[in-house]
C-alpha cells in the first residue's frame, strides 16, 4: 500500500493507495479494481470519464470529465473504485501502465500481475480448428488446451491423437461438421510419434510446409507409446509432441499409468486391506524427454496459459527442423473426483505446491524455470482438493512432500548447473 | 424502415441494452431511434453543463465510432409518436414507420410542472436535455438571481452550480425538507445547512402560490403571500415516465410502462427498462426506480432478453441507491435508509455536524444505509442488501465500521 501511494502521490499517506488490504480472519484480502471484462462503473458514469481501454484491458479514469458523482463506486461490488477524503476524488488501480509498483514491492511473492486476459486479444479472432460439441467431460482442460493449441498452431497442420481421451471426445473426423477441420489421424497406442514423423516426412517431399503435432495421453507417450516417442526424439525428428497428462487411463476406467502418482487412486490401484492406493513413483516423463536428443522440452499448466503460449510459440518454431516436446498436466475432475469447477484451481496448487514444477530445456542452455515457486505451499493443500488421494495417511502424505521436495532439488540442481553453464558461456 | 432489433431512447438503459444485444447478436440488425440530435450523452451530467465544469461536446457516452463498430444504426431527432404492437410497427412524429422483431422503449421521464398560477404564461427553464442544460447556461450569464423550484437531486445539483457562477439562488420545496426522498429529516438538514452556508436560500415546507412574468424576469409568490423576484425560474419538481405515446397501442401502463422480471411488457417482443418502466421492488409492487445504476441493470437485462440470450437472469427488484456531490462533500443512500421506526426494524444513528451515518436493519439484516462524509461502498451495500446477508454475527462491527465490515464480507461472501 505504501507503495502504491508512493507510486500515485509521493506520499507515505496510505489513503492515496489504490490496493487495499484488509485483515479476514487469520488472513489478508484485497479490495482492488478487478479490471472487469463488462464493467459496471463504467456503464454507471455519465459523464464519459470512466472507459475500458481495450489494448491494456485497464479500466481508464479521466480526471477531467469526471464531476464526482460518486455512481461509479454504487455500480461496484469490490470495493475498486473508492472516494477518499484526502484524496479528493475517487480512485482506482490503473495496473501502473503494466509494472505495477505493488507487485515489485512485495517480497514474498503474494502479488503478481497476470496477463493472460491479452491472449484473449491477440488469438481471439484466429480460426478455432476444432468444430463445436467435443464430447468432453465436464470440466476437463483439455479441450481448452487442444483449442487454444490448434488456434497458435494454425491450420497448416496434421494431427495425430491416439487412443485416449483426446479421440474421446470427438476430435478425430475430418468434415468440416465434426472433430478437427484440419487432417487429424486416429494412429495406434503404440506409434503416434513414428507414424507422425512418416506422415511429415511425406509432406516435406511433396513440398507443404505444415506442423505435425500429436495430441496424446500419457499412456500414449509414457507407456505403450514410449517406444516411439523415444525413438522419434532420439532422431530428433521434426515434430511438435504434446503429452496431456491425467496421470493415469481415464477415458477406459480409470487405470493407472507409468506417470500415475504414489498414493493415488485408480481402478487397479484400489484402496483396500493389502494396497493404498498406487504404491510406487511416478516416473518423470519430461525429465526423460531431456535425455533424448529433443530440439526442445518443456512443461505447461493450463492455470498459466501465458506461460504456456511462449512455451508452444517456441515448439512450434522448432517442430521445423526437429522434436519438440511438451508436458502439459490435465487434472481430471471424473477421475481422481473433484468438482469440475474446480480444475484451474487444482492446476494451480499443483504448481503453487511444487508438486509439478514449470520449466523448459533447450540442448546447450540446459533446464530453466519459467514460474519458480520459491515458497511452495504444503503438498497436502493441493492433495485435499482431490478424491483420489482422500484415504491418504499422515505418512503417505509425508511421502508423497518428501518426493516433491527430492523432485523439485533436483530441477534446481539441473537449473543451477545451467546457469553456471550459461555463466561461463557468456564470458 | 426496418431493423430487427429497435431501441427507442439513448441514454444508459438503451445503451446498455444495445451493449447486451451484441453480445449475444453480432450481426442482427440494430437501430437506436433518438429523439435528441446530439449523441448520446446522461441526464445526470447537465447540472455539469449548467455550471460549466463539463462541455457539451465532451460528455457523449458513444461516439460515431462505436456505432459504426458495432454495426448500430443511430438515428438522432426521431421522436416516437405510437406503437402498434400487433403489426410490429412504431411511427415516427415524422410519419416515418418502422418495423422491429423485437423492441425496447426507454424513453426515460419528463419533467412534472406542478399546478401553479401563471407558470404558463412566464419563461421558465426545465433541466431534462442537454438544450435545456446549455439554454439554461446562457440565461445564467445574463441573470443575478434565481428560483429553483423543487428540492430533489436535480434541483439540488441545479442549485449549487448556478450558485458557483455567482447568482443569488433561492430554492422553494413544497415538503419539509430537501431531497425527502432519498434521506431522512436530519441528513436532509446538514446538507441544506451546507446550502444556507454557501449563500443559497432554503425555503421548506412552502408552496409557490403564483408566478407573474417581470421586465426582465419574474415574481413568484409564496402561499404566506412572501414575494421573490428573479431573473430565472428552474422548475425542478420532478418527473414522470415518457409513456403519452403508448395511449392506444394496448401496452400496460401504471405511473411507467409495467414490466415482468424479464422487463417484458404485456405486448409480445416488445420490453421497457430504466426510468420509463416499473418493474418489482426489492421488497414488493411495482416501482419506478428513476437512478442511473437501475437503467444499466434493466437494459441489460432488455437487452440480453431480446437477443435470445438463455442466460438472462431475472430482476431481483429494485434497490434505491443513490450518491449525491455537494459542495466537495458527500452523501450516499442504499436502500431503504430513510425508514421511520417499525416493527422488527433496528435503527443505528449517529449525527454530528457534517458527518452523519444511518443503518436500519430488519430482523439482522440490512436494509439500508446512509451516511454523508462517512465514505461506504455504495456497491457493497447494495449486494448486502440483495444478497439478503445476515449480519447478527457481525452487527457491533459493522454498525461501529461499516466500510471495512462490508469490505470484510465481500471478501468472504462474493470476491
Amino acid at each position: 500500500m505504501t507503495a502504491c501511494a508512493q507510486e500515485k502521490a509521493r506520499t507515505d499517506d496510505l489513503a492515496h493507495s489504490r490496493i487495499r488490504i484488509l485483515q479476514n480472519g487469520a488472513g489478508v484480502e484485497l479490495a482492488l479494481c478487478r479490471q472487469c471484462a463488462d464493467p459496471i462503473c463504467v456503464m454507471n458514469c455519465p459523464s464519459g470519464a470512466l472507459t475500458k481501454n481495450a489494448d491494456t484491458g485497464v479500466i481508464d479514469w479521466a480526471a477531467k470529465k469526471c464531476v464526482d458523482c460518486l455512481l461509479c463506486t454504487a455500480g461496484c461490488a469490490y470495493a475498486g473504485i473508492v472516494y477518499e477524503a484526502a484524496v479528493g476524488h475517487v480512485s482506482k488501480c490503473d495496473l501502473c501502465d503494466g509494472e505495477p509498483a505493488c507487485v515489485s514491492a512485495c517480497p514474498r511473492e503474494a502479488l503478481e500481475l497476470r496477463t493472460a486476459a491479452r491472449i484473449f486479444n491477440a488469438y481471439a479472432d484466429k480460426e478455432d480448428l476444432f468444430c463445436r460439441g467435443l464430447a468432453a467431460c465436464h470440466g476437463c482442460n483439455s479441450e481448452l488446451l487442444i483449442r487454444h493449441t490448434m488456434r497458435m498452431v494454425g491450420p497448416d497442420a496434421v494431427v495425430a491423437a491416439p487412443p485416449g481421451c483426446i479421440p474421446g471426445m470427438g476430435t478425430v473426423g475430418y468434415n468440416g461438421q465434426t472433430g478437427a477441420k484440419v487432417p487429424i489421424f486416429h494412429s495406434l497406442l503404440t506409434n503416434t510419434a513414428t507414424m507422425l514423423a512418416g506422415v511429415k516426412t511425406q509432406y516435406d517431399r511433396v513440398g507443404r510446409d505444415v506442423t505435425a503435432i500429436a495430441l496424446a495421453g500419457d499412456g500414449g507417450s509414457a507407456d505403450a507409446g514410449f517406444q516411439s516417442l523415444s525413438g522419434a526424439a532420439e532422431r530428433n525428428d521434426p515434430i511438435l509432441f504434446i503429452c496431456v497428462d491425467n496421470e493415469g487411463y481415464m477415458n477406459t476406467g480409470m487405470q493407472s499409468s507409468g506417470v500415475t502418482p504414489y498414493g493415488s487412486w485408480t481402478s487397479t490401484t484400489p484402496v483396500g486391506g493389502a494396497m493404498q492406493g498406487k504404491r510406487t513413483e511416478a516416473k518423470n516423463l519430461p525429465l526423460i524427454m531431456t535425455m533424448h536428443n529433443c530440439s526442445y522440452v518443456a512443461t505447461a499448466s493450463t492455470a498459466f496459459l501465458e506461460d504456456y503460449y511462449v512455451k508452444l510459440a517456441k515448439a512450434i518454431a522448432v517442430a521445423k527442423t526437429g522434436m519438440a516436446y511438451l508436458h502439459v498436466y490435465a487434472p481430471c475432475p471424473t477421475g481422481w473426483r473433484f468438482p469440475s469447477a474446480m480444475t484451474t484451481q487444482v492446476c494451480r496448487m499443483q504448481v503453487r505446491t511444487n508438486f509439478i514444477a514449470l520449466w523448459e530445456y533447450e540442448p546447450g542452455h540446459g533446464l530453466r524455470f519459467t514460474h519458480p515457486v520459491e515458497r511452495p505451499e504444503p503438498v497436502v493443500n493441493y492433495l485435499k482438493l482431490i478424491g483420489k488421494y482422500k484415504h491418504l495417511s499422515a505418512e503417505q502424505a509425508a511421502h508423497i512432500q518428501n518426493t516433491v521436495d527430492d523432485k523439485i532439488a533436483y530441477l534446481r540442481q539441473l537449473s543451477a548447473m545451467a546457469a553456471a553453464r550459461r555463466g561461463v558461456a557468456a564470458q | 424502415m426496418r431493423s430487427k432489433y429497435i431501441v427507442v431512447g439513448s441514454s444508459h438503459a438503451a445503451l446498455e441494452a444495445a451493449t447486451a444485444i451484441r453480445l449475444v447478436d453480432p450481426d442482427g440488425g440494430l437501430t437506436l431511434l433518438s429523439r435528441d440530435q446530439r449523441l448520446p450523452y446522461s441526464p445526470t451530467i447537465l447540472p455539469y453543463v449548467v455550471s460549466g465544469r463539463s462541455q457539451p461536446d465532451d460528455v457523449t457516452l458513444r461516439g460515431a465510432a462505436y456505432f459504426r463498430d458495432n454495426k448500430i444504426a443511430f438515428v438522432p431527432g426521431a421522436s416516437v409518436a405510437a406503437v402498434d404492437p400487433a403489426q410490429a410497427s412504431l411511427r415516427l412524429a415524422s410519419g416515418e414507420t418502422w418495423h422491429y422483431e423485437r423492441l425496447l422503449i426507454a424513453t426515460g421521464a419528463a419533467p412534472v410542472l406542478p399546478p401553479v398560477a401563471g407558470l404558463e404564461d412566464v419563461p421558465f427553464h426545465v433541466l431534462r436535455s442537454m438544450d435545456d442544460a446549455v439554454k439554461l447556461r446562457a440565461a445564467i450569464g445574463a441573470a443575478k438571481s434565481a428560483i429553483v423550484l423543487g428540492a430533489g437531486l436535480i434541483g439540488m445539483h441545479a442549485a449549487e452550480n448556478m450558485r458557483k457562477s455567482k447568482i443569488a439562488v433561492t430554492v422553494i420545496e413544497m415538503e419539509a425538507h430537501a431531497l425527502q426522498a432519498y434521506f431522512e429529516p436530519e441528513a436532509s438538514t446538514i446538507i441544506e445547512r451546507v446550502f444556507a452556508a454557501n449563500g443559497i436560500r432554503m425555503l421548506m415546507r412552502q408552496t409557490l402560490r403564483s408566478v407573474a412574468e417581470t421586465g426582465d424576469g419574474c415574481i413568484a409568490t409564496l402561499a404566506d403571500g412572501t414575494t421573490i423576484a428573479a431573473d430565472l425560474l428552474l422548475v425542478c419538481a420532478g418527473v414522470k415516465p415518457n409513456i403519452g405515446f403508448l395511449d392506444g397501442s394496448g401496452i400496460e401502463t401504471g405511473s411507467g410502462i409495467l414490466v415482468d422480471d424479464l422487463m417484458r411488457t404485456n405486448a409480445p417482443n416488445v420490453w421497457a427498462a430504466g426510468d420509463v418502466a416499473q418493474a418489482r421492488g426489492f421488497w414488493g409492487g411495482k416501482v419506478v426506480n428513476g437512478i442511473l445504476p437501475n437503467a444499466v441493470e434493466q437494459g441489460r437485462i432488455a437487452g440480453l432478453g431480446m437477443a435470445g440470450d438463455p442466460g438472462v437472469t431475472a430482476f431481483a427488484g429494485a434497490v434505491p441507491l443513490n450518491t449525491y456531490g455537494f459542495f466537495g462533500q458527500q452523501a450516499v443512500s442504499v436502500g431503504r435508509a430513510g425508514e421511520g421506526a417499525g416493527a422488527g426494524l433496528e435503527i443505528e444513528q449517529s449525527v454530528g455536524d457534517r458527518a452523519y451515518r444511518r443503518i436500519v436493519f430488519e430482523d439482522g439484516h440490512l436494509i439500508g444505509i446512509a451516511t454523508i462524509n462517512d465514505f461506504v461502498d455504495a456497491g457493497i451495500m447494495a449486494q448486502l442488501i440483495r444478497r439478503r446477508t445476515d449480519l447478527s454475527a457481525v452487527k457491533s462491527q459493522f454498525i461501529a465500521d461499516p466500510k471495512q465490515t462490508g469490505r470484510q464480507l465481500m471478501s468472504q461472501l462474493w470476491r
